[in-house]
């Protein structure tokens, strides 16, 4: 598919298209048009320690422990992990499990900070000359500002810049599709800062050393689209190339994307890097600019509260760790008629189980949903294999032998039919005519196969090591066998001769002793002393008898 | 608040099965109400017999295997069912033979496997195919339509003779039946009369049948609203027309004398019906785009086997539940690449 764009360049450009994908109302209007307002300051955040892909961040600090606003709180544990910061001057007040916002609706350790009001900060330490760094300082900085992707996934973004030393970076992609309805958090960002995304753009591409950086952006955002397009006017860059993209649910997906700007394909189970691609959202390299040329870190995100279930819809920049009461009441507070609330957008959010829990680094949006906006709820039927899901789906799947196979327990099957490349998009789902919610089978059908490949290896340590005791315990009675059986060849093997010689030395040598000794004691000599030869011989023979007997003895005893 | 957890996503478009099954009754009205003014009552009669009975029959199997009742029979589809198998009906033809074929494609060939969704065969044509080797009579006398029939019946007397087959005493039944263009063709090329011969009897129209075209043409007007409406994509009807007529005009190519025209085989008998309401059928038929492809193009070449060299003058049913049974392979082979794996 060719359509001509408006680029920083003005010459046509071809795009690719990715299959299925749906024309969804977008509803964006609600939230699109207020600036962004700061939110209030809340009394009390709670800071989940994994708000990332990843392992959890470790605490370094104390409860009663006074802390400044961007003050790190806790630091990176491992190499995939991010650190957190102090969203405001406070106060710890608690360390603990607390309720968190994730589909299992389990607790997580969590940093709780009571503010003080004063909002005062450490002293930073801006980079505004950052084109001096080099690549692994400016991952450092990132990683210490605990940057993680706000688009949704919340991987740690330094690892993302490391594409280590043999890969090249061709295209460092900026997705600014935002292409799930309701959504506006980052075209009100583009729209107020598109000096700071272009600047982050920068810094990124330097990090990466990428030959080019394209912005993908959705072409129902005009606004944002003009005030990127004079942005890069301003700072005269050629090399970072404006491309509006067809609005389809989901361009914003990292693969759609990707497949719709370059017509590449990101290979199953595998990444973007691996076709020379990095892709980072908008607000990500926002962020990046913040960190380096403010040593700002990451302790803030514009978030979208919008629905019908709320007042006055909007975006506001949150301190991580507001809760999501506090966001609705500067909302106006939700209306009588509000039926659900979720963390995200419609397509793949997830329900909160209560306004009580705190923002986070990738919570984008809340959405609160009145009876009007869920769209045609029919019963659940069965299916009757109308194809409309294979039509939709984005990755081309076949989502209706997917549902088959999983309802059927069959994990097998659900696998021959590549459930691992199922994006969880939404789409089949969206159009099912029978409402099944083919979604949740497919997300059963992974944990179940997660849940069997943890079991299975499992099963298989514990055979290893049951298999190495049972070696180790033959070796061990081999090694006894061989031994005892060294000591019976030498027994056997060691005939009259030897040890009948050193024997015999060693009582001459005994005899000597005594006798220097007594002679020296001036003792009389015994009987034994001064033998014969032949006295001797008739000993020895004894002597041989008794040790023949001896052996014969200890064989007897030995059976 | 409280919030019940569900799972994403939390929209839903306008797309339901009953809608879906609504749309397909509205398609096939067009060529109901053509049916009824060319062949008669008889016609209504079958209609109102068949849709009794598989709504019967749907609702007391549904209480035996103690499933909701009135939602299931919400979805629409036993009324498609009997709609088209009784548009494919003689429409002379005694009620019980309507309520047989209705409750075979309702109990056996649908609700037995488990409902909509898990049947193999496609019900209205494992029903009509019962019918056409159980009744063979009963099957083949068509009525004949407006024009070339000697006497007309009205909608009591219809009524009468469905019931009880009783006829007015001055009316017999030769002067309300015909033989179908598709059994002339038949007989009389078995009988050695060459194709131009034959075409010139009176129950022929300008490509096929007469009266039968206008039918076949209302039909062809529905599932274009299918089409428009996307209910159902264009792959199937033009694989088994398409084949269909490529096949056939091959053939009349070779030996127009043995062979009918195209236009003849597209025109008569079931292969509009078939491509457009039968073969579209989502739960037997194949799935991906290229897969029904393959399930039309066979159905085409079948319909012209049967029709040419087979033991019955017309092949679509059949055609139907022989690829039905081959969906499932052919599903299987026509899977889409997937993004990110490697072609072929």
């Amino acid at each position: 598919m060719t359509k001509p764009t408006s680029t920083t360049t003005a010459a046509a450009r071809k795009l690719w298209q990715f299959h299925g994908g749906l024309h969804l109302p977008d509803h964006k209007s609600l939230s699109c048009e207020q600036p962004i307002q700061p939110a209030v300051l809340p009394k009390r955040l709670v800071l989940p320690l994994q708000q990332h892909i990843g392992a959890p961040a470790k605490p370094i600090v104390e409860v009663g422990e006074r802390v400044r606003k961007g003050q790190t709180i806790a630091q990176p544990d491992g190499f995939v992990s991010a650190a957190l910061h102090a969203p405001t001057s406070g106060t710890v007040v608690a360390i603990e499990e607390r309720a968190v916002p994730h589909p299992s609706g389990l607790t997580a350790p969590c940093i709780v900070l009571e503010s003080d009001g004063e909002d005062r900060w450490v002293e930073l330490q801006p980079h505004g000359n950052w084109t001096t760094l080099d690549a692994s300082e400016l991952r450092n900085l990132i990683r210490e500002a605990g940057i993680v992707g706000l688009g949704g996934a919340g991987f740690p973004s330094f690892i993302k810049l490391n594409p280590g030393a043999r890969t090249e970076i061709d295209t460092l992609i900026l997705n600014a599709a935002e292409c799930e309805p309701y959504i506006t958090c980052d075209d009100r960002l583009m729209r107020e800062r598109a000096d700071e995304v272009i600047a982050g753009a920068r810094i990124m591409r330097h990090a990466l050393h990428a030959r080019r950086v394209v912005i993908g952006i959705e072409d129902n955002k005009p606004e944002a689209h003009a005030a990127l397009r004079d942005a890069l006017a301003r700072v005269d860059r050629s090399d970072i190339e404006l491309v509006q993209v067809p609005t389809r649910y989901p361009t914003g997906g990292e693969k759609q994307l990707i497949k719709v700007l370059t017509g590449k394909e990101v290979p199953s189970q595998g990444l973007p890097i691996d076709i020379n691609i990095v892709c980072h959202n908008v607000a990500t390299a926002a962020a990046v600019h913040r960190a380096v040329e403010h040593g700002e870190p990451l302790i803030s995100r514009i978030v979208t509260v919008t629905g019908r279930g709320v007042a006055t819809p909007r975006n506001l920049e949150v301190l991580i760790g507001t809760p999501v009461d506090d966001l609705l009441r500067q909302c106006g507070g939700t209306t009588p008629t509000l039926s659900r609330l979720v963390l995200g957008g419609p397509l793949m959010g997830i329900t909160l189980p209560h306004s009580g829990l705190p923002i986070t680094k990738t919570g984008n949006c809340i959405l609160a949903l009145a009876p009007g906006e869920f769209g045609q709820h029919g019963p659940v039927r069965n299916c009757i294999r109308c194809g409309e899901c294979a039509r939709a789906c984005p990755a081309n799947l076949l989502p209706q032998q997917l549902y088959w196979h999983a309802r059927a327990k069959d994990f097998d099957k659900v696998q021959d039919y590549n459930l691992f490349d199922c994006i969880e998009c939404g789409c089949c789902a969206y159009v099912c005519p029978a409402n099944l919610p083919l979604v949740q089978y497919y997300r059963y059908a992974k944990t179940a196969i997660w849940a069997q490949a943890r079991d299975k290896k499992k099963a298989e340590l514990a055979r290893e090591r049951h298999d190495f005791r049972t070696e180790r315990q033959e070796r061990e009675k081999a090694e006894r066998a061989a031994k005892l059986a060294k000591k019976k060849a030498a027994l056997e093997e060691s005939p009259a001769a030897d040890s009948e010689e050193a024997k015999k030395a060693a009582i001459k040598a005994a005899m000597e002793r005594a006798k220097a000794k007594r002679e020296a004691a001036g003792v009389e000599p015994k009987n034994t002393d001064n033998l014969t030869a032949d006295q001797q011989r008739q000993i020895d023979e004894a002597e041989a008898r008794r040790a023949t007997e001896k052996k014969n003895e200890s064989a007897n005893e030995r059976e | 608040m409280t919030n019940p957890v569900i799972s994403s996503p939390h929209v839903h478009g306008p797309a339901n099965v009953s809608n879906v099954m609504l749309r397909v009754v509205y398609a096939l009205l067009p060529a109901v109400a053509g049916c009824i003014w060319l062949f008669g009552w008889g016609v209504l009669v079958n209609l109102l017999v068949a849709i009794a009975t598989a709504l019967a029959s749907e609702a007391a199997i549904l209480a035996l295997r103690q499933r909701p009742i009135i939602d299931t029979l919400r979805d629409g589809s036993a009324v498609v069912t009997a709609l088209l198998l009784a548009i494919a009906l003689p429409p002379l033809a005694p009620w019980w033979l309507v309520a047989v074929g209705t409750l075979f494609a309702i109990v056996f060939a649908k609700q037995l496997y488990g409902g909509l969704g898990f049947n193999p065969f496609n019900p209205a044509m494992a029903g009509y195919v019962l019918l056409l080797v159980s009744f063979p009579q009963e099957m083949t006398s068509w009525a004949a339509p407006e024009g070339l029939r000697s006497a007309d019946l009205g909608l009591v007397q219809v009524l009468l003779h469905s019931l009880t087959g009783a006829l007015p005493t001055d009316i017999q039944m030769d002067a309300l039946t015909s033989a179908t263009v598709l059994d002339t063709m038949k007989v009389q090329l078995g009988m050695a009369h060459t194709v131009s011969e034959i075409r010139g009897g009176p129950i022929f129209g300008l490509f096929g049948a007469k009266g039968w075209e206008v039918i076949n043409g209302l039909i062809l007007l529905g599932g274009l609203w299918l089409l428009w409406r996307r209910v159902i994509t264009w792959h199937v009807p033009v694989a088994v027309l398409g084949s269909l007529g490529l096949i056939a005009a091959l053939f009349h190519l070779i030996n127009p004398e043995l062979y009918a025209s195209p236009l003849f085989h597209l025109a008569s008998g079931g292969a509009m019906l078939g491509a457009f309401f039968i073969a579209t059928d989502p739960v037997s038929g194949a799935t991906s785009a290229r897969g029904q492809l393959v399930f039309g193009i066979g159905m085409g070449i079948l319909i012209f086997v049967i029709r040419s060299w087979g033991g019955f003058p017309d092949g679509v049913a059949f055609a139907v539940l022989l690829m039905n049974m081959a969906a499932p392979t052919i599903d299987y082979y026509t899977q889409p690449r997937v993004y990110g794996h490697d072609r072929g």
